[in-house]
């Protein structure tokens, strides 16, 4: 049997093929890329919940009832969208998350949902999370300030869960 | 500016080329397989994926372990086919790159070929696509550093619901059923992978999807010697209460993952404009569209030997509708011709040994006639003062486009049909012939050099009739960074010419007028 080519001329060939190949297996996993700088963490704050409906439920008169489909008489007339859901994030007495969150869905009757990522310093901080989730003006519903300490490289999560008593450290 | 950087990339390539060409012939120069070996690399990453997927433990908790388990317990087989997962994933990424610049540099990728070339712009997508959801299967820390960054790349898109990196938030958050998700995706993409790959192919005939066998098994032996010597190896089990930091990542998949961390509105926007101008690229100016090929149903037998030259699938044969007494005839897809006027060569029609009445062939470009080919033979023979005469027969894409007014200047050599040497020959009207094409493993037109190779060696119809001296013909494949081996090579035959004309004076020949019809029969 011969080769269509010649036995240096396939050498020579391999040759390039390995260091082609070499490059692509050196460059699959080098250099190291540092997402945080060392001695950071990551506070990531994240909730999805939903606030009070836009208005408050009304009850149906009678007459209303009557006009309804038999299937369809509820006393209770429920609007579909919910509140905009205002949060805050402060960390060490400074506000670095300030926002109105608006529900989700082209209702407008989906969760408020948020999920940001702050880098901190390693080291004990004092984390702030509030929320307003009625129709108050001012003030907020719902709040938890907690000394925390980061480590580097650590990853902590703060979430909102009303079943759970509001806001929580995953 | 587009232009300049294409002239730059295209002498990169060429340097390339003929350094391979060199090392390996142009037979298995890999820079000529470049789309075959994208091929071959997906069928390797496809076999070595499906044996992968066989000890794979699809479980959140187990995904991880799994891997690690074959990786060192079985590093001999297992490991060594993760290895070739890997890096003939990462080769993909290069070939695909070196595929799309080279068709660039040659300036492949305009009229009819807009197709080939828009088609590749979702296979860029979805090799990519296959990529990164591959990584996150090992749920080491590249792939917690992968999913988090890529959920939270398309949360900043505004079509999901719920924020998708609420599933990286902690470790309970993420599910078995979201990590099944994942293994479903990372079939169901490679599988659109590959359809879009088979469509890429759709418009051109005789695609190269596999490279020649001793190229293949090169490939195949250097990634078994790479993985040898350097496995792919994961980097410690994902832990969603950490930052994944430093992370090595795979600079061929995740070129832009730094910049999702900072900016990703800015990262979409490149990827969005960066797909755009791609797509656009076919019909960006200069346009330079030639008049597709035209069919004289007079001059046309139906005999098809031009559907089986045409290199994009430009023509069809149909039901004769003419009444002349032949079954079919061809139609001329005028979205698909390149007008490389392959199907001119091809078509037995083109005879110049005509003596009567119009000079037309069955298939014929409309700006470069076969007509005109011979009247400037004529003229080119008329001129030549020198001794030996030659006619060069040059490609408008190889190294004869330099030489200016002396050459018989075509899209493509193959536009030419051999008997257009034999009458240049046979009349005494030169005294050599000199082929001057593309280099050998970049034809402009894809098979016009394979196809004049043939047809010069009788082994491909229309043959080069065998009373033809082949010591009067050179063909020369050179690049247009080549001008200077041209130039060589033929002072080389023109001293061969002289000599041969001390030896043998040279015998002509007179043909009686050939018919459309003889000649087609």
């Amino acid at each position: 049997m011969s080769l269509p080519v010649s036995i240096p001329r396939l050498i020579g060939l391999f040759a390039v093929l390995t260091a082609v190949t070499a490059f692509a297996a050196t460059f699959s996993n080098a250099p190291a890329y540092r997402q945080i700088p060392a001695g950071t963490g990551v506070i990531k704050f994240s909730f999805s919940h939903s606030a009070d409906r836009g208005r408050e439920c009304r009850r149906r008169t009678p007459e209303e009832l009557a006009k309804l489909p038999p299937n369809m008489r509820r006393p209770l007339d429920c609007p579909r969208s919910r509140r905009a859901i205002f949060a805050e994030l402060a960390i060490d007495d400074v506000v670095v998350f300030s926002k109105e969150l608006p529900p989700s869905g082209f209702a407008k009757d989906g969760p408020s949902q948020v999920y940001r990522r702050f880098m901190v310093a390693a080291g004990s901080h004092t984390i702030a999370a509030r929320l307003r989730d009625t129709p108050r003006a001012s003030g907020f519903d719902h709040e938890r300030i907690e000394a925390v300490s980061v480590r580097p490289g650590q990853s902590l999560a703060l979430d909102f869960r009303p079943e759970h008593g509001g806001f929580i450290w995953r | 500016m587009i232009a300049l950087v294409r002239r730059g990339t295209a002498r990169g390539f060429d340097a390339a080329e003929r350094g391979l060409n060199r090392l390996a012939g142009p037979a298995v120069n890999p820079l000529a397989q470049l789309g075959a070996l994208g091929f071959f690399l997906f069928w390797i990453v496809v076999v070595s994926g499906i044996y992968l997927f066989m000890l794979f433990d699809t479980g959140v908790e187990n995904a991880h372990a799994s891997i690690e388990w074959y990786s060192t317990r079985y590093a001999w087989h297992a490991g060594v086919m993760r290895s070739f997962h890997r890096y003939a994933s990462d080769m993909m990424i290069v070939v695909m790159a070196l595929h799309l610049l080279r068709e660039f540099s040659r300036d492949r990728y305009r009229g009819g070929r807009w197709f080939s070339w828009v088609t590749g712009v979702p296979v860029i997508w979805f090799l990519y696509m296959s990529g990164i959801t591959g990584y996150w299967l090992v749920w080491d820390q590249l792939a917690q550093y992968i999913a988090t960054t890529s959920t939270e790349l398309l949360d900043w898109l505004p079509i999901f619901g719920e924020p998708i990196a609420r599933n990286f938030l902690a470790p309970s958050s993420l599910s078995n059923r979201f990590f099944t998700l994942l293994v479903f995706l990372h079939i169901a993409v490679p599988l659109l992978l590959l359809f879009m790959l088979w469509i890429h192919i759709q418009r051109i005939t005789r695609p190269k999807v596999n490279p020649p066998r001793t190229l293949a098994a090169l490939t195949m032996l250097a990634l078994l010697a790479v993985s040898i010597v350097k496995p792919a190896l994961s980097q410690g089990a994902a832990d969603l209460a950490k930052v994944p930091s430093p992370v090595g990542l795979d600079w061929f998949y995740l070129p832009l993952y730094p910049l999702a961390d900072a900016a990703p509105g800015a990262l979409w926007g490149l990827l969005g404009a960066a797909t755009v101008m791609l797509a656009a690229m076919p019909w960006l100016p200069p346009l330079r569209r030639m008049k597709p090929a035209t069919v004289d149903l007079d001059h046309c037998n139906g005999c098809g030997r031009c559907v089986e030259d045409c290199p994009y699938d430009a023509l069809q044969l149909v039901l004769r509708s003419d009444g002349l007494p032949y079954h079919v005839e061809v139609v001329v897809n005028t979205d698909k011709c390149v007008s490389c006027g392959i199907c001119t060569g091809a078509c037995p029609s083109s005879t110049p040994f005509r003596s009567t009445g119009p000079l037309d062939t069955g298939i014929d470009l409309p700006d470069v006639t076969f007509a005109s080919m011979r009247e400037r033979l004529h003229e080119l023979a008329a001129r030549d003062t020198s001794s030996p005469r030659l006619l060069v027969i040059g490609c408008w894409h190889g190294a004869a486009a330099a030489r200016g007014e002396d050459v018989l200047s075509l899209p493509c050599v193959a536009a030419a049909p051999p008997s257009l040497i034999d009458y240049a020959l046979s009349r005494g009207l030169v005294d050599g012939v000199v082929i001057a094409g593309c280099s050998e493993s970049a034809c402009y037109n894809r098979l016009g050099v394979e196809w004049m190779q043939q047809r010069i060696a009788g082994e491909r119809n229309p043959y080069l009739r065998s009373r033809v001296p082949r010591d009067r013909i050179l063909s020369v494949w050179a690049s247009p960074a080549e001008g200077a081996r041209l130039d060589h090579e033929i002072n080389t035959f023109k001293v061969r010419l002289a000599k041969l004309a001390q030896e043998q004076p040279q015998q002509q020949t007179t043909e009686t007028p050939t018919t459309v019809r003889e000649a087609a029969s």
